[in-house]
C-alpha cells in the first residue's frame, strides 16, 4: 500500500516536472477550410518540435464571428496565448489598452527589419514604434479570375481586361452564362469595389479616399466612374444565386460563369480541381487595367500573460512563425506569399508568379483593414449589400452614402 | 425576546426568512438588469469603440443612429413582422385552441403536434424554413415538379415579401405555445356559463367573441407579453434564415446591435441602439402596466 502511495507521489512529481519543460500555448484562429487546416498544422508541428505544445482554439465561422470571441476573452482577464488577427486596425484598441505584449525587442535581434518584404507590412503590426504582432503570409485582394470554358462556349475571346470583360457579358448571357459569379455576403461585394477602385480611378484615388480619408474626392468624378463599373458589376452578376465566396468560385471553374473578382485564396480552389492556369482560366491582377496589389494578410499577436513560461514560449512561437522553412511550408498550403523575401519559392504556379513579380517591382498598397477601422468597413459593408442587392438604388445616390461615410470615418 | 421588550415588532423584520431568501434575487435584478440597463444607457452618450471609455460625445451616436437606413429599414421591418406576428398568432392560436375545446378524440396527440415546433430552437427553424422556402429545392420545386411550371414562390429572395417570410416560420414556430395557453384559459371558464348560453340560444361564435374572450383577460394579458417580447428580441430566426439579406430587407434591430457592438467594434453605436429598442419597449409597456396594476394598488 504504502509503495503504491509513493508511486502515486513519484508519478506526480514526474508529471508537474513534465509539464514544466513543454508548455502548452493556446493559439486562437478561423482557419478552418480543408487548405487552411493544413497550412496550421505546419506551424503546429514546428511549434511543437521546439519541445513545447500547440493548442488548437480554431474557432469556425469566419473573422467576423471568431474576433468578437478573441476580444471578448482578452478583455476578460482569460487570454490565450496567441491569436490570429489581420493586422491593421482590428487590434489596436486592444494594443493601446496596454493588453497586448511588445515585440520590439525579438524584433530587432532576429532583424525582422531586414527580411519582412514589403516593409509595409512590418509597419501594420508597429504601433507607436513598437512591434505588436507577427506577420506570417501576404494576400491580395485584386485578381479577376476568368474560365476559359465559359468563353469559349460563348464564342468570345478570353478578355484580357476589365473593359473587354464587361463588353463580353452579353454574349455570355446568350450562352446562358452568369457573366460575373459573386457572393451574397457583404465583405464579398465590399471587397469587390475596392477592387474597382484602384483599377478604374488608380492608386492616387484609392489612397486619398481610404488614407486621407478625403471627402472632396469620395464625391469626385474619379470615385463617380467606379461607381458606373460597380453598376455595371451589378448588373453582371445579378443572376448569381449564391452565397460563399467559393460556391461563386465553383461556378467559374464549371465554366457557369464568365469570372469572380477575388482574392489570392480563390487559387486554392482552382487547384483543388485540377486546373492549370493559362490553360482552364486566367487571371487578372488590378483587373487587367492597373496592375497593382494591396498588401494585406494575417498576422498573430500575443497577449500579455502572468505565466513567466508561458511569456518565454510566446517568444519561440513568434520566431518559429517567421523561420525561413516554417514559412514556405505554411504558405505553400494556404495559397499565399511568404513575408520573407529570401526564400525558394520554385513551387509557386502562374498565377503566384504574376504576384511575385508585382510585388517585386514595388506596385503595392495597403489593403482597407489597415486603413479603416473595423466601423467604417462595417458601414461600407451596409451600403454595398444593400446597393448590389437593391437594382433601383442609382450610382449617384449610392456615391453620396458613401461620402458620408468617408467623410465620417477616422 | 427583543420584540416583546419594546412593544411593537419591527416592520423591517417581519417574515425575515422569506426576505433574506429574495434577497440574492432583488441583488441580482438592480446590479444586473437596473444596473447593466444605467451603465448601458451612459455609455450610449459615448465614443466607445472597441472597450468602452467615458468621452461624452452628446447625441452623436443617435444622430448618426438614425441618419443610417439599414436602421431605419431595422425599425419598419419590425413594425410590419411585429404587428402582423401579434395578430396571427393570437388568432390562429386561439382559433386551433377552440377548435381543440370541441372535446374531439385524440385531442392530446394533436395537442402535441402542434406544439411541437416550440420545442425547436430558432436557429434550427430558421434552417429548415429557409430549405423549405428555398427556389431550388422546396416549395416552388415542389410545386413545379408537379407540373405547375411558372409557379414561383421564393420569399427569402425578394426583397419587398422576404418579412413574411421570416414571419411564416415565426409563426409555425410559435403559434403552438399559444394555443396552449388559450386551451388552458377556456378549460378555465366554468362549464355552467356555456350551458346558461345554450339554454338562451346563444350560438357558439358568438358565445366565444362576447362571453368567453373578455372572460379570458388574463389570459390574453400573458400572451400578449410573451408574444411582445419574443418580437422585440428577434435575431436568430433572420440570422439563420436570411443573415438580414437580400439587401437590408429583413434586417432586425437586435441584429443591428450585434453587428455593431461586436463586428463593428463601435460600443457607443450599439447601445445608443440598444437603448432606442428599450425605449420602445418602455413607451409600450410603462402606459400599459400603470393600466393595469396602477389602479388596482389604490383599490387595495
Amino acid at each position: 500500500m504504502n509503495s503504491f502511495k509513493a508511486l502515486i507521489a513519484a508519478s506526480t512529481v514526474l508529471g508537474t516536472l513534465g509539464m514544466a519543460q513543454a508548455t502548452d500555448l493556446e493559439v486562437t484562429h478561423w482557419w478552418t477550410s480543408g487548405g487552411e487546416a493544413a497550412a496550421v498544422a505546419e506551424f503546429a508541428k514546428a511549434f511543437d518540435a521546439t519541445g513545447n505544445k500547440w493548442i488548437d482554439g480554431a474557432i469556425a465561422g469566419g473573422g467576423n464571428t471568431a474576433r468578437p470571441v478573441f476580444i471578448s476573452r482578452i478583455t476578460g482577464g482569460d487570454p490565450m496565448a496567441a491569436t490570429q488577427f489581420n493586422h491593421g486596425r482590428q487590434a489596436e484598441e486592444l494594443v493601446q489598452a496596454g493588453l497586448m505584449r511588445d515585440f520590439t525587442e525579438l524584433a530587432e535581434k532576429e532583424g525582422w527589419k531586414n527580411f519582412i518584404r514589403p516593409a509595409s507590412l512590418l509597419e501594420g503590426c508597429t504601433v507607436d514604434g513598437k512591434v505588436y504582432c507577427v506577420p506570417i503570409n501576404i494576400h491580395s485582394w485584386q485578381w479577376l479570375w476568368l474560365s476559359h470554358k465559359a468563353f469559349a462556349d460563348a464564342g468570345v475571346p478570353v478578355p484580357t481586361t476589365w473593359d473587354e470583360f464587361v463588353a463580353a457579358a452579353p454574349a455570355l448571357e446568350k450562352a446562358g452564362k452568369v457573366p460575373l459569379a459573386m457572393g451574397g455576403q457583404a465583405w464579398q461585394r465590399t471587397g469587390a469595389f475596392n477592387v474597382l477602385i484602384p483599377a478604374i480611378a488608380g492608386k492616387e484615388a484609392y489612397l486619398k479616399v481610404y488614407q486621407d480619408k478625403d471627402e472632396a474626392v469620395a464625391a469626385g468624378p474619379e470615385i463617380a466612374k467606379v461607381f458606373k463599373a460597380a453598376d455595371d458589376a451589378r448588373r453582371m452578376a445579378a443572376n448569381s444565386n449564391v452565397q460563399d465566396w467559393n460556391q461563386a468560385t465553383n461556378l467559374v471553374i464549371t465554366g457557369q460563369a464568365g469570372g469572380q473578382i477575388m482574392g489570392d485564396w480563390a487559387q486554392g480552389e482552382f487547384q483543388v480541381a485540377g486546373q492549370v492556369a493559362g490553360k482552364d482560366y486566367s487571371c487578372l491582377p488590378g483587373l487587367g487595367v492597373n496592375e497593382l496589389i494591396s498588401v494585406g494578410g494575417d498576422a498573430f499577436y500575443f497577449p500579455k500573460l502572468k505565466d513567466a513560461d508561458k511569456t518565454a514560449a510566446q517568444e519561440v512561437l513568434a520566431s518559429v512563425m517567421l523561420s525561413p522553412e516554417t514559412q514556405v511550408a505554411f504558405n505553400l498550403k494556404k495559397g499565399s506569399v511568404p513575408v520573407r523575401g529570401d526564400v525558394d519559392l520554385n513551387a509557386a504556379n502562374d498565377c503566384m508568379k504574376k504576384g511575385l513579380d508585382i510585388l517585386a517591382k514595388g506596385n503595392t498598397m495597403p489593403d482597407p483593414p489597415r486603413l479603416n477601422t473595423e466601423d467604417t468597413n462595417n458601414q461600407l459593408n451596409d451600403l454595398f449589400v444593400e446597393f448590389f442587392a437593391t437594382p433601383s438604388m442609382t450610382p449617384e445616390d449610392a456615391q453620396k452614402r458613401y461620402a458620408e461615410i468617408i467623410a465620417a470615418a477616422d | 425576546m427583543a420584540q416583546d421588550q419594546n412593544g411593537r415588532p419591527s416592520q423591517l423584520f417581519r417574515n425575515l426568512n422569506a426576505k433574506v431568501a429574495s434577497l440574492p434575487m432583488i441583488l441580482t435584478a438592480l446590479v444586473v438588469f437596473v444596473g447593466g440597463t444605467v451603465w448601458t444607457v451612459v455609455y450610449s452618450f459615448t465614443n466607445s469603440r472597441l472597450l468602452p471609455r467615458l468621452q461624452f460625445v452628446g447625441l452623436d451616436q443617435y444622430e448618426r443612429l438614425w441618419s443610417t437606413p439599414r436602421w431605419l429599414a431595422s425599425i419598419e421591418n419590425l413594425m410590419i413582422y411585429g404587428v402582423l406576428s401579434l395578430i396571427f398568432s393570437l388568432t390562429i392560436g386561439f382559433v386551433l385552441a377552440a377548435l381543440l375545446d370541441q372535446k374531439i378524440r385524440f385531442e392530446s396527440v394533436f395537442r402535441t403536434i402542434i406544439l411541437y415546433p416550440f420545442a425547436l430552437s430558432f436557429i434550427v427553424t430558421g434552417l429548415v424554413w429557409q430549405w423549405l422556402l428555398n427556389p431550388d429545392f422546396g416549395v416552388q420545386h415542389l410545386v413545379r415538379g408537379l407540373g405547375w411550371e411558372s409557379f414561383t414562390f421564393n420569399p427569402l429572395y425578394d426583397q419587398s415579401i422576404v418579412i413574411y417570410g421570416i414571419l411564416i416560420a415565426a409563426l409555425w414556430q410559435g403559434t403552438g405555445l399559444v394555443m396552449c395557453l388559450m386551451l388552458a384559459g377556456l378549460r378555465g371558464i366554468d362549464e355552467d356559463i356555456w350551458k346558461a348560453a345554450r339554454v338562451d340560444g346563444i350560438p357558439m361564435w358568438k358565445t366565444y367573441l362576447f362571453i368567453v374572450i373578455p372572460m379570458m383577460r388574463p389570459v390574453f394579458v400573458t400572451t400578449l407579453v410573451i408574444i411582445a417580447s419574443g418580437i422585440v428580441r428577434v435575431y436568430d430566426l433572420v440570422v439563420a434564415q436570411t443573415s438580414g439579406g437580400p439587401g437590408h430587407a429583413s434586417e432586425v434591430p437586435a441584429k443591428y446591435v450585434y453587428d455593431y457592438m461586436f463586428s463593428a467594434q463601435n460600443l457607443g453605436q450599439g447601445f445608443a441602439a440598444s437603448t432606442m429598442m428599450l425605449l420602445t419597449v418602455m413607451i409600450v409597456v410603462v402606459p400599459w402596466a400603470y393600466l393595469e396594476f396602477g389602479g388596482r394598488n389604490k383599490r387595495g
